[in-house]
Formats: structure tokens, sequence, C-alpha cells
């Protein structure tokens, strides 16, 4: 039982991370149809969010909060890599819709970029543009819609866009005298210190967990929920899922296609940016963080069926638990005396590395026989 | 790239030449009666960029302070020296192309270089056709003895097995079981091969092994196999590289591994700079095995600490690599003194049984082209520094392990020429 407990766990445990990495993926890639490779990179997006957020708090101001930064942090990330995402959709992908070849390459070349940013920007500028790119992008949308519907509307995008650059420059000034880590730009991988609280084990039904794995399932868990309803109870939630269905129509019937796209891109980033939280808790932040989860988060959408949040999270959970399975040599342990040759094989794929060769075995045999994933998209789809 | 190239040397030589104006103090910096260019090949870019630049660094340092004492004498002539630094970005066969640019075209009579040694077998070849000379800082899984490189850092037999020795009869864990975690490549299973038959010898048990493909930070799977193999503690042999230690110190501390539960895990890849990376809270207690430790309370030590940190930047540490890469550009030094010529073959001879007092210690050049060394154990401390608990005498480098299968009872001797690379002893 225990070791039942133990095996179940580790496998959410496992699928979680994968999941919590894979959503935003799941609705950019699943729902929009853009394969963003530069996804990871806004997942590193979040880790470094976490890590200024830290650093942060660490100031005396701040310091009787400090526990509860990683909260913060949560929301914070999702604004900042949601942003990066929005303005992302908006100057590139935009522009190349229906043509994959084109996105993969624009958004790979940006996902460089981003990687290379980080390396030699220091984080206090780099804060300081995201923020003067929030200011830019949503003061404008704040002015009533008279001003809007004025003439003289370019003038206030344009004073709000120089009102931002100035906060954005004056924040990183600010914040680069007063946490001398963040004032130099450097390639080398930081770390995240999760708080004391989250920091041991926690003992449930006689068996000791990792509170960080914990905290991780539960992310994980609000963040899908969180996404579900959105989906499915609200009205925008309700336009992204007539669009995906059908463009065109949608269109027609006077949805504006075009703020659907930027909000489903921006919710997809970020929860790549949530994603980034989680797995600065769990080793260091780096520029190429992002890049280790890519293949995975692919992997997890299109086994779980493009477009069906579902399936994405029952790949991620039947990969998780086949990892531990296989990797940790579970069962040897459920069934001690099976016949040598069994034995012998489970033992030789009973390793990280060869676990990952036999679950990459596994889903291109079951992609054979269903090549659309586990909950292939029903219905009539008109884009082509 | 060409004009990137010379702009590089250009600076190079330029830096060189203020360093040398500022801090040569007798003013010797004018009075050179010629020069001599060497090549340094390290990567500045790309994934080994953060720790092979510390060796640049230590390198050019190594450089200016002879520069400074008057530089390298030859017949009577003294030379000062110059260098070449070239770029290997962390991609090997860049590596043995800037070595032909270096040998071909620059006409270095030694290049000072790489670190992984993926890099290493890539530039072998390159020297041992062209018969030049490299020197390679880095400890490393031996099993290689080539007369065209030189290896200052350990062999396993002045590392992991002194630190296995240790863990098994000396530390709080003795006599307990072992588990191997290391990343998947050649270091860490050459490495654990050879702890394994030692824990065999020893008549300890190593009840589990696993590796971490590179670039993977999903530890869950084999804490659960720690935990299954090792239920009442035990110690564990990490030879995980960079990155993957930060994933995986977090991790056991979570999972309840640690010093305080009866889990000792001994390091072969984390040194100061490493220790400063993943945070000490996450380490404190956990062992680690050198040659170099910057706590080595003596003069040589200190002054070389001071002098880095001066050359550097007051927040910088020194490190079991750097003292090797310190060691080998002085070594090189005198072995061209002796030889009275930069000739590779000549220098070659001259630099067999060189001695020099390095911070370590003692240290002197064997026949098969490596270092004799002292080994320390330390324990990690709060302050991110190790606290040295053992010290051996001077062991001697084994080029082919006498605990590997494959190696047993062969070594290495290119001073006499019936024996050379590998003959059996």
């Amino acid at each position: 039982m225990e070791l039942l407990l133990d095996s179940l766990f580790n496998g959410v445990a496992i699928g979680s991370v994968l999941l919590v990495a894979a959503l935003g993926l799941a609705i950019v890639f699943g729902l929009m149809g853009v394969i963003n490779l530069a996804h990871g990179e806004l997942m590193m997006l979040g880790a470094y969010t976490t890590y200024v957020t830290q650093l942060i708090f660490k100031l005396p101001i701040l310091k009787p909060f400090y526990n509860s930064y990683i909260i913060v942090s949560i929301f914070l990330a999702f604004i900042v890599s949601g942003v990066v995402g929005i303005l992302l959709e908006k100057t590139i992908i935009r522009k190349l819709y229906g043509s994959p070849l084109e996105t993969l390459l624009a958004t790979w070349g940006v996902s460089l970029i981003l990687q290379q940013f980080v390396r030699s920007v220091p984080l206090a500028y780099g804060t300081g543009l995201v923020i003067s790119l929030i200011i830019g992008l949503f003061l404008p949308t704040t002015f009533s819609s008279k001003i809007k519907e004025s003439i003289n509307f370019k003038y206030f995008k344009f004073s709000s866009w120089i009102l931002a650059a100035l906060t954005g420059v004056l924040t990183g000034g600010v914040i680069s005298s007063t946490v001398s880590k963040l004032s130099r730009a450097s390639a080398r991988n930081v770390d995240v210190t999760a708080p004391s609280w989250m920091r041991g084990q926690v003992e449930i039904l006689g068996t000791a967990f990792p509170k960080t794995r914990l905290m991780i399932i539960v992310i994980t868990l609000i963040s899908v929920i969180a996404i579900t309803l959105f989906l499915n109870q609200s009205a925008w939630g309700m336009r992204i899922r007539a669009v995906t269905q059908n463009r065109q129509m949608s269109d027609c019937l006077g949805i504006s296609t075009e703020k659907v796209d930027i909000i489903t891109f921006g919710i997809g980033s970020g929860l790549a940016g949530v994603a980034g939280v989680a797995v600065s808790l769990l080793g260091s932040v780096g520029p190429n963080v992002g890049g280790n989860y890519i293949v995975g988060c692919f992997m997890v959408v299109v086994l779980g069926g493009v477009g069906n949040l579902l399936g994405t999270v029952l790949a991620s959970f039947g990969i998780g638990i086949m990892t531990d399975l296989i990797g940790a040599g579970r069962l040897l342990s459920i069934w001690p005396d099976m016949p040598l040759p069994l034995s012998n094989t489970i033992n030789f794929f009973a390793t990280t590395s060869m676990a990952r060769v036999m679950i990459f075995a596994l889903i291109v045999i079951f992609l054979q026989f269903k090549p659309t994933g586990l909950f292939p998209q029903k219905g009539r789809m008109v884009e082509n | 790239m060409r004009i990137s190239r010379r702009i590089l040397a250009g600076l190079a030589t330029a830096s060189l030449a203020v360093t040398a104006t500022s801090c040569g103090g007798g003013g010797t910096s004018g009075s050179f009666d010629d020069t001599v260019t060497v090549g340094i090949l390290h990567s500045l870019s790309g994934t080994m960029a953060i720790s092979e630049s510390t060796l640049v660094d230590t390198e050019k340092m190594a450089i200016e302070e002879i520069n400074a004492a008057g530089g390298v004498n030859v017949g009577g002539k003294s030379y000062k020296i110059e260098y070449i630094v070239e770029d290997g970005a962390s991609d090997w066969p860049t590596f043995a192309e800037k070595s032909k640019k270096l040998i071909d075209q620059d006409g270095v009579p030694v290049v000072f270089g790489g670190w992984t040694s993926a890099s290493r077998k890539a530039m072998l070849p390159v020297y041992e056709s062209k018969d030049a000379f490299l020197y390679y800082p880095i400890q490393y899984e031996a099993q290689e003895c080539s007369n065209n490189i030189f290896y200052t850092g350990a062999t396993p037999n002045q590392q992991s097995e002194p630190a296995t020795d240790f863990m098994y009869k000396r530390s709080p864990a003795a006599g307990g079981d072992f588990f191997l975690v290391g990343s998947d490549y050649v270091f860490p299973r050459t490495s654990n091969t050879i702890t394994k038959a030692q824990v065999k010898q020893l008549g300890g048990k190593v009840v589990g092994e696993d590796y971490l493909p590179l670039g993977n930070t999903e530890v869950a799977p084999i804490i659960s196999k720690i935990k299954k193999a090792l239920p009442e503690g035990g110690i564990i042999i990490n030879t995980l590289n960079g990155d993957q230690n930060v994933a995986f110190f977090k991790q056991i501390q979570d999972a309840g591994i640690t010093p305080s539960s009866g889990y000792y895990v001994m390091n072969y890849s984390i040194a100061e700079e490493e220790i400063s990376t993943i945070g000490p809270e996450f380490l404190e207690g956990h062992y680690g095995a050198w040659n170099y430790m910057m706590s080595i309370d003596t003069p040589a030590s200190k002054k070389f600490a001071k002098s880095f940190k001066k050359r550097w930047g007051a927040d910088r540490v020194v490190a079991d690599p750097q003292e090797s890469a310190y060691n080998m550009v002085y070594l090189w030094k005198q072995a061209v003194e002796d030889a009275g010529t930069f000739d590779d073959n000549a220098v070659r001879e001259a630099l067999v049984g060189q001695k020099f007092d390095a911070p370590q210690g003692p240290v002197e050049v064997m026949p098969n082209h490596h270092l004799s060394q002292t080994v320390r154990i330390g324990e990690i401390n709060a302050e991110g520094g190790f606290t040295i608990l053992e010290e051996t005498g001077v062991v001697l480098p084994q080029a082919w392990n006498q605990k590997h299968p494959s190696s047993k009872g062969f070594a290495c001797d290119w001073t006499d020429p019936s024996k050379g690379e590998k003959y059996k002893l």
C-alpha cells in the first residue's frame, strides 16, 4: 500500500511538472495551431521573474512578507510572460498565421534572442523593460472609448508609450541601485530558494512527501481548473472555442478574432510563466532552463490529442507514472520473483536514460495506432 | 572572423602591456630581448563558458606574473610571453579546428586548453599528427596517455580512490552501502566503474547506480531508488555535471536525504565555484575531494587566492581546476628554460622531472606526463568552502587505472622508448 502510494505520488509529481509546462502550449498549439518554439523561453522568463521577486522581497521594506514571495511571483510570472507573449503575437506571429514552417523558424529565432537577452542584459533593466511594456500595452486600453474614437488617439498612445519608457528606465535604475545582484549581466545560472515553510516534508498516511512537489501539484491543479472554467464558463472562453472551431464563421458572427488571438496567446504564454515558477523550485534557473522542457511539452500535447485539455492532462500523468514505473524499476518491487529474463529486461530499462528511450518508443508505437492522440478533435475543421 | 581574431589578439596584447607596466614594478617590462606567443584554447561561449573562462583568467594571470618577473630565459635571452586566446565555443570539433589554427597559422610552441573529456578527445589526434603539445588542466577519468598531451589534473587514483576509501572507512557512514549517481557521459561512467571495483575490494557493496541524461533535471525516480536501496542511509558518490547538481541537491534535501538522516554525498565535480552557485545551505555536511582547496592554510595557497582576487575582483574564488591551470603555465616555463629552446621535443624531455611549489604543495612531473599531487578530503561548510579533514602524502598518478578491469596491470612511461603509451607492468 505504502509502495503504491509512493509510486502514485511520484508519477503524479513528475506528471504535474510536465502538465504545468505543457498547459500553455496545449492552448497555443492546441487551440490556435501555432507551433511556438519560444514556449520554453517564456517559461524561463517566469523562472527569472521568481528570482527577481525573491531578491526584491529581501529588501528591508518587504522583508516581513518574504515568506509569501512565491505566491506573489506566480501572479507576476503570469503577467510578465503573458505580456511578452502578447508582444510576440502582435509583432511576429500575427503576420505568420497559416504558415507553420515560418512560424516555427521565427519563434525559434525569438527563443534564441530571449536566451541571449537574459545572458547579456542586467536583470534590473530587463525588469524595467517588462514594466514599460506592460504600461505601454495596457495604458491605451484604459482610455475611454470617446478618446479612442477621436483622431488624436495616436497622440495619447504615443505619450503613454513615452510615460511607459520613462517608468521603465526609472524602475530599472532604482532596482539596479538597490539590489546589487541584479545590476550586472551574467550568464551564470541563478538559484531560487524556496521559503522555509515550503522546504522539507509532510507526512500523509504514513508516507513522507516533499513539500515543493506538493506545491507544484497544487499550482498545476489550480491552473488546470482555472483554465477549464475560463474556457467553458466565461464569454471570452466561449469566443475562443468558437474561433478554434470555425474562424471564418465566428468572424462573420461578429467575434473579433484579432482580440481572441491576442487573449488566447497571452493566456497560453502566461501559463508558461507559471510553469517557470514551478520549475524554478526544482532546479537552477538559467538561460537554457526552458529548452530542457520544450520537447516534453510537445510530446504531451501531441499524445493527448491536439486541442484537447483533458487529453493533455491524462497524457502528462500517464507519462509521469510510466517514467516512475520504468525508471525506478517499480515492477520488480511489486512482483519480486518474476522470471529472470523478464527481471533482467526491467533492470536494463530501470535507469533514467533508458526509461526515456523506452517511453519515447512506447509513444511512437502508440501514435502508429492513434496518430491523432488520445482524444482527437471531432467535428469538421474548416481551416486548411 | 579574421578581423575579430586580430582584434582579440590585439586586445590581449594591449591588456598585457597595461598590466605589465602597472604591476611590473621592476621596470623589466621594457627590457625583453624577444617575445614568444603561446595559445590559450577554452570555451568563451556556450554552456562550458562559465567554467572555462575561469581557466583563461588564471592562465593570463600566471603569464602576467612570469612576465613581471622577467619573462622566460632561454639561451641567455629573455622572452616576454604573449598569448592568443581562441574560443572553443563548447563545441568539440571547434576545439580541434582552433588547435590546427594555433599550431599551423600562429606557430605557437604550446597550447593551454580544454576542459571536458570530449574536447580533449577531439583535440588529441590533431596534436599527435602534428607532434605539437597540449597542456590539459582538468581532473579526468584517465585511461589515456598521449606523448603529446601533458595532464596537470588529477587521475582517479588521485581523487576518487582516496575519497572512496575515506567514505568507506572513516566517514560517519563508514561501512555503509554505496549508491552512485552521475551525468550520462564518459567521465562519470568510467569513474564509477573504478569505484565499483574498489568498493568490492574493500568488502563493501554498491547497491545501485543511475545516470541522468545531460540537461535533464527530473531527479524523482533516482530519489525513490536511493530510498529503496539505502533505507537507513549510506554513502552516495556524485559525479553529476554543473547545473544538474542544483536540481539534485534541492530535491534530495526535500526528500529527507540529508547528513542528519545518515546520507552522506561525496562529490567529484563540486569545487568552491560550484558551491557558491548551488548554495552552501544545500551542501553543508557533504564532502568533496580535490588536490587544491581554497582553504589550504599555507603561504603559497593564500598568495594564489590573493593575487587572483586582486587581478579579477574580490568576489572571485579559486578552485582546483584553476590551480592546475596555474601550475601548468609555470611548469612549461621551467621546462623551456631547462631545455634552452622552445622546441617541442626538447621541452618534452626536460618536462619530466620538473618540480614546482604549487599552491597545493610540491608537485612533480612524472614519466607518464601526469603530476604527482596531494589529495585532500574536505567537508563542505556553511561559508561555502571546504573544512579539510584529511590530507594524503604525495600520490603518484596512474594514467592506466589499476582498478579498472581493462587497464589493470598496465602503465605508461614516455622516457623509455621501449615502454611508451601502454606497457605491461
